[in-house]
């Protein structure tokens, strides 16, 4: 079943008897080539690029719950290349470009919007770093516009210029960075994997993995033992539970991540705005809520919920940064769980055990990695060989000494 | 969230500053023949335990004491606090 603006007419007319379910809910089979445990967006990706890019035809997704009911649906959908180091950058770019071409490729509309990102400048050193987070994007192929005053303020007259603590001063502009709908990314990919011949089995908890002789032979599930060639978790949130039931500790800690959403209004803000001084970044969905969000919780956590201190100072910031939003009504908070590495940066890379693979560590900026992520590590499982942008993701680089430390505060996961 | 302060009593937990496991405490030996390995494990690895864990907590903004907190990661509730000195002299006691 394809999705086109004539099959959209053509069931409207005939009173859409005709739409069927996205994707298929089959019995899992005794045994896989690759099984992928994890049915968030990079779970997803990762089996959908692995049948279509990768040719592979016995591929498994297990998923504990229903599919993307932990990180991929509680996010806050930005989509943005404006990273600084050559570890990181090349691999964000690559990703933005599979954004551009995505709603094509796997023919559902997933709202992707390129309306911009803009960082904004409140000081020199601020500038100086920003000028040089350019250079470093437009060198990986990404754009990157630095803006004065007077273009912010065209841009976003809104915004509190002459704050006595943060005046801004300008801004970095990504203008092909954006939004999507991240619950349509989830399911785009499912169904592509699905009609790609994927077999995507739901409420299938993994509980313990088969290693023989330092080889994976397959996952104990809660629907009983799979076989499988090859192993690869995406399980970003819970990524030290299931790799501890292989025996393995993780560079990773897991901190809970809170956004929010208003009520909705006019159009109101051009595209997505952060206000990194003071904890606080903002964009409008498409149906007009403000969605913004800040800071990790300070402390460990596993309870998919934040507490009122954060809420308190993400507020703060926008207040200070627009305070036209404290006439807006808050209509929704949430959270989820996000796995912060000890260097911010994420993981891509073979385990000491031969066939299970990882991906995780993705702090909390994986939703706008998912195509990438998903295409590097489904590369990854495919060829034994990293892909060419996800080269230094390694999980031993802590080991060796080569962190991907973007903000350079070290082995400190509530700081990234 | 309130930590039960063993000094103080109730404390407010934004007083706090948050550093994580408590095997933190248990710093490897930078002379010994494993030591690289032994440092990468202590600076890098974590348990990150879903359940009831020991975590080290600094009273910042307050009588600047480190404590051992011991907490449920999947609720937040906090079961007991400890100074970390207490405990780190009560294992140095245990191992004479």
């Amino acid at each position: 079943m394809r999705f086109s603006g004539f099959r959209v007419f053509k069931e409207a007319v005939t009173g859409h008897k005709g739409w069927k379910p996205l994707w298929r809910n089959p019995e899992p089979k005794p045994a896989y080539d690759i099984v992928i445990v994890g049915g968030g967006g990079h779970g997803l990706a990762t089996a959908y690029y692995l049948a279509k890019v990768f040719g592979q035809a016995r591929v498994a997704l297990l998923e504990r719950g229903w599919l993307g009911s932990g990180n991929v649906g509680r996010n806050t959908t930005i989509i943005r290349s404006n990273y600084l180091l050559p570890g990181n950058q090349p691999f964000y770019e690559f990703s933005m470009t599979l954004w551009e071409g995505l709603e094509q490729d796997f023919n559902l509309n997933a709202m992707v919007s390129q309306r911009g990102i803009l960082n904004l400048i409140h000081t020199d050193a601020q500038r100086d770093a920003y000028r040089r987070r350019g250079n470093a994007m437009i060198l990986s192929g990404a754009d990157a516009v630095l803006l004065n005053r007077d273009q912010v303020w065209a841009m976003a007259p809104f915004l509190n210029f002459d704050n006595a603590r943060f005046p801004i001063k300008g801004g970095l502009l990504q203008p092909r960075a954006g939004t999507a709908r991240h619950d349509g990314v989830a399911w785009g990919f499912a169904r592509g994997a699905d009609l790609a011949g994927v077999d995507i089995i739901q409420n299938c908890e993994v509980t313990g993995f088969r290693i023989e002789e330092g080889r994976v032979k397959g996952v104990e599930t809660s629907r009983g033992y799979i076989g499988a060639g090859k192993v690869g978790v995406a399980v970003a949130g819970s990524s030290s539970r299931v790799m501890s039931k292989a025996g393995m500790r993780l560079p990773i800690e897991s901190h809970g991540l809170q956004a929010f959403v208003t009520e909705g209004l006019k159009p109101t803000i051009p595209g997505v705005i952060t206000f990194g001084a003071g904890h606080f970044y903002v964009s409008q969905s498409d149906k007009g809520g403000l969605v913004f969000g800040g800071d990790i919780e300070t402390y460990k956590s596993y309870a998919q919920r934040g507490g009122l201190p954060v809420l308190e100072d993400v507020v703060e910031g926008g207040m200070a940064l627009m305070p036209m939003i404290g006439r807006a009504r808050l209509l929704r908070a949430w959270g989820g769980v996000a796995d912060m590495s000890m260097d911010g940066s994420p993981i891509i890379d073979r385990t000491p055990v031969d066939g299970l693979y990882f991906n995780g560590g993705w702090s909390y900026g994986g939703f706008k990695a998912t195509p990438a992520s998903g295409y590097c590590f489904a590369h990854l499982l495919a060829t034994d060989t990293p892909h060419e942008t996800a080269k230094a993701m390694r999980l031993d680089r802590f080991e060796r000494g080569y962190v991907i430390d973007e903000k350079g505060v070290g082995a400190s996961p509530n700081l990234h | 969230m309130l930590i039960p302060h063993p000094l103080l009593g109730p404390r407010d937990a934004g007083e706090f500053t948050y550093l994580g496991d408590a095997r933190l405490l248990e710093r490897p030996d930078g002379l010994g023949p494993d030591a690289p390995a032994a440092f990468h494990d202590y600076v890098y690895l974590r348990d990150n335990i879903a359940g009831v864990q020991r975590e080290l907590w600094f009273h910042e903004q307050g009588d600047r004491s480190w404590l051992v907190v011991t907490r449920d990661t999947l609720t937040h509730e906090i079961l007991k606090a400890e100074l970390a000195r207490d405990v780190v002299l009560a294992r140095k006691e245990a191992g004479k």
